[in-house]
């Protein structure tokens, strides 16, 4: 089943869509993988499906852009692979996928990596109790089967999507309990002087974002600087208590608790490959370095999308463009003027795309206690690490994540390290007196996502490299 | 900067060198252990962790049963058991042809009188193994063996080394080893310390340590792949390997399994960045899945390899520096040192403070080895494949 192709994209949602239309326009052989059954990616999760249904309008204006874009990717002659995961990647850009049950390997011109953007971790007390979930896992519920939580919901954290879920919530008959607002005080000014460009590039975001707020401030109770978050409970959530902005702790009785502390690119691939990465002080997390085109410091390797760092849906797309005709340049398919020419319009529609990014950002950031959690958090679910342990391995002088991984096993769980890397970094730079951008992260090591033993039987050796 | 003066220093931090800088600093020596990443980066993260005399080298087998006596009391040595259970070891014949290699090692270390091996049959191995897939015919067992936690090793001799009083310095590659008097100064990032003796325990990287000091002694390297999988209900005590195909399977009392057995990856000594290569990685999945059905569906968690020292015979180099008085090689265990751990620092702090050992050495004398052509990594022709 190996194979050659011209440009392998991993991931169907706006970037990656974009870019395969744009390089099926240069006349690239492009193949799409995606782990989910359709095209879509996060944002337009499920859309063939559901786009035409009630659902598509509770969900809002942007879920409906999707489908527009997924009819063009369909017609575009890209060869599309649902539910296949792209689980290792060599340096000499050899890919190797799984579908129910089969691996094999596909050698590519290039590749580009449009996966997106996880959840960031959001380690504090009681963050493990059935109960407590995050936003994008109540998000992903309500996208796929119109789920709600049965019980009333609170909702703690910050960034335009718990905003959104919870008014796509309320719109579609689900209840909220109480909205805590973790931004520190203060940030509404501080992001005062972003606000001007923000206006002008963006103003129907903005404007969109304070219409939600006005009406979750009507319907559900909303505290400011709620810090200090702790669930409690036996076997499931029972309670939350946390402080409001005066410093007093309150007490509530819960049921479900959903937190979200804005997005961060996934960089496993990326990290897998070695390619360099650099930290994003605004958005607290690293990055892959990129040039104009989207190209990694790995040859042939191109990231697009909430990869490159978090910009959102439109400017996903734009990159994805930039990106597959930075892929056809490389591969000697448009000349490097006409492709200058072609990304002309693109750059700047980019540039417009992600001016409210800055405003955002300095809006919405995360909490700093997230980043050096009680030492009563669990760090790390896989193996049940918590952040106490950690911070005495540091006060006992390790400085790296790969030593904490050593002696805790944290990081060598299932989740690759996906959860605990980012508090780990921060309680070891806190401990030891250095800054997160200067830890490097651990070594990933592969599968990067999930294979089964029979799966890698499968492999066919004949036809794997060398 | 100023030297260090110390009396000996260990260069390699994986758990051969913590080993020897334990004994060394037990026995009253000031010793520092030098590291150019991070404890147990290499070989000693990346193994089986097996605790194996089963088919193991006639020439090591005595030392094998003296690490084996501390094995089984690690607790008294490290202040943890390093997750060592005895669960046995068994090796599989699949037909009856490999029936006969089993009688015949079994013949051979019997001759040089060793018992601890036992051939049993189909029944008592399925009794042992009930998973194992029916077409296995008979084993070569040894029930005292097991294995245990590389991880936890590691962590229980950094605790042991400095609660002795070693000073330890990670990320402290050596640059060069230069006679000073009757000393050694060997500097390196962390800066330059100076004692008569010396210990080369830097595995993969122990040729280019050893030619600092003018020793020739020519090893080669490999990069054994591993995989761990997802927690799984019980399925096996013992350790399998077979006699026909490379594999070591185990399941850990968290219930993971671990396998691995010799399928190599590809290495660049220079870098030290060690790759995982699926297409042998299939085939030790296509073994398992044949040997256990039950693992077919079994989610595999993470794949890695770290580069280690082979030797052209595939046994260590344990021994004084017949070029580099006050140097002492420790390293060449070929894909099998894991055992051999606790025992080993004994023999060095044996030659550095009283120059000689009681214990059989003479088998793994670097003069063996010095004259032999070097022989090439395995992976050496893949090196262009690799960008760092």
């Amino acid at each position: 089943m190996s194979r050659r192709v011209d440009l392998l994209i991993v991931g169907a949602g706006p970037a990656g869509l974009a870019a395969a239309i744009t390089a099926r326009a240069c006349g690239l052989d492009v193949v799409v993988v995606d782990e989910q059954a359709g095209p879509g990616g996060q944002i337009w999760r499920d859309i063939e499906q559901v786009g035409a249904t009630p659902r598509a309008r509770l969900l809002g204006q942007a879920y409906g852009e999707g489908r527009g874009v997924v009819r063009a990717f369909r017609e575009s002659g890209a060869e599309f692979l649902p539910e296949t995961r792209m689980w290792n990647v060599d340096e000499d850009l050899r890919a190797y996928l799984a579908h129910r049950g089969r691996a094999w390997s596909i050698e590519a011109g290039a590749l580009l990596l449009a996966t997106g953007a996880q959840e960031r971790p959001v380690p504090f007390p009681g963050s493990t109790l059935p109960g407590v979930m995050t936003v994008g896992a109540g998000q992903i519920l309500l996208k796929s089967s119109g789920q709600v939580p049965a019980d009333p919901a609170w909702i703690a954290g910050t960034g335009p999507l718990a905003l959104l879920y919870a008014i796509q919530l309320l719109a579609a008959g689900g209840r909220i309990a109480g909205f805590l607002d973790t931004r520190p005080t203060g940030q509404t000014l501080a992001a005062g002087r972003h606000a001007a460009r923000a206006l002008l590039t963006g103003p129907r975001d903005i404007a969109k974002g304070a219409a939600w707020m006005a009406q979750l401030r009507r319907r559900v109770p909303v505290f400011g600087h709620a810090h200090g978050i702790v669930a409690e409970g036996g076997h499931t959530l029972e309670r939350i208590r946390f402080r409001d902005k005066r410093g007093a702790e309150v007490t509530r009785a819960a049921k479900v608790l959903l937190v979200h502390e804005g997005v961060i690119p996934a960089l496993h691939a990326t990290q897998a490959l070695g390619c360099r990465h650099e930290w994003d002080a605004a958005q607290q997390c690293f990055r892959p370095v990129l040039d104009d085109w989207g190209t990694t410091s790995v040859a042939g390797v191109h990231v697009a999308g909430d990869g490159a760092g978090i910009a959102g849906a439109r400017a996903a797309g734009l990159r994805g463009e930039l990106a597959a005709l930075g892929v056809a340049m490389r591969l000697g398919r448009i000349g490097a003027e006409a492709a200058e020419q072609r990304a002309a319009p693109v750059r700047a529609a980019l540039r417009r795309a992600i001016g409210v990014r800055p405003f955002l950002d300095a809006l919405y950031p995360p909490r700093v206690e997230i980043s050096d959690p009680p030492d009563a958090a669990i760090v790390c679910r896989c193996e049940e690490v918590r952040a106490g342990r950690v911070r005495a391995l540091a006060a006992g002088g390790l400085t790296d994540p790969n030593q904490v991984k050593t002696a805790t096993r944290a990081g060598m769980g299932p989740c690759h390290g996906r959860q605990c890397s980012a508090p780990i970094a921060g309680i070891l730079a806190r401990m030891g007196g250095s800054e997160v951008r200067d830890i490097a992260p651990g070594r990933v090591r592969p599968p990067i996502r999930p294979l089964t033993l029979a799966e890698l039987a499968s492999l066919d050796a004949t036809e794997a490299p060398r | 900067m100023t030297a260090i003066v110390r009396d000996a220093v260990v260069i390699g931090g994986g758990l051969h060198g913590l080993s020897a800088a334990l004994f060394l600093a037990r026995a009253g020596q000031r010793v520092t252990v030098v590291e150019r990443a991070y404890l147990g980066r290499h070989a000693s993260g990346a193994n089986a962790a097996g605790v194996r005399t089963l088919n193991r080298a006639i020439e090591e087998l005595p030392l094998a049963f003296e690490a084996m006596e501390m094995w089984r009391d690690m607790n008294a040595h490290v202040g943890d058991d390093c997750g060592f259970h005895a669960c046995g070891q068994v090796r599989v014949a699949e037909s009856v042809d490999e029936v006969a290699s089993l009688e015949a090692r079994q013949a051979q270390s019997r001759a040089a009188g060793f018992t601890h091996e036992e051939i049993i049959d189909a029944a008592e191995l399925r009794r042992l193994v009930p998973a194992i897939a029916p077409h296995c015919v008979a084993a070569l067992v040894t029930r005292d063996d097991g294995a245990a936690d590389p991880h936890r090793t590691i962590d229980a001799y950094r605790r042991s080394i400095l609660a002795a009083g070693v000073a330890l310095h990670e990320g402290a590659g050596v640059t060069k080893v230069v006679r000073q008097g009757q000393d050694w100064a060997v500097h390196c990032d962390a800066g330059t310390f100076v004692a008569p003796c010396v210990v080369n325990a830097a595995g993969a990287w122990a040729g280019q340590v050893a030619a600092m000091v003018g020793c020739h002694i020519p090893i080669s390297c490999r990069a054994s792949m591993m995989m761990v999988t997802e927690r799984v209900p019980p399925l096996l005590e013992p350790v399998v390997g077979l006699v026909g195909r490379p594999l070591s399977f185990k399941q850990t009392d968290k219930g993971t399994l671990i396998i691995g057995g010799g399928q190599q990856g590809r290495a660049d000594i220079e870098t030290g960045r060690s790759i995982v290569d699926f297409a042998g990685l299939a085939k030790t999945a296509r073994t398992v899945t044949e040997l256990f059905a039950a693992t077919a569906g079994v989610g595999i968690t993470r794949c890695w390899t770290g580069i280690e020292a082979q030797t052209k015979d595939r046994l260590p180099v344990i021994g004084t520096s017949p070029d580099a008085p006050g140097m002492i090689h420790l390293f060449g265990f070929s894909g099998h040192g894991f055992q051999l751990v606790p025992v080993t620092g004994a023999i060095v702090a044996d030659l550095a403070i009283r120059g000689t050992t009681q214990r059989n050495i003479a088998a793994f004398a670097p003069q063996r080895l010095q004259g032999e052509a070097i022989e090439a990594c395995p992976q050496d022709g893949l090196r262009h494949a690799i960008k760092e």
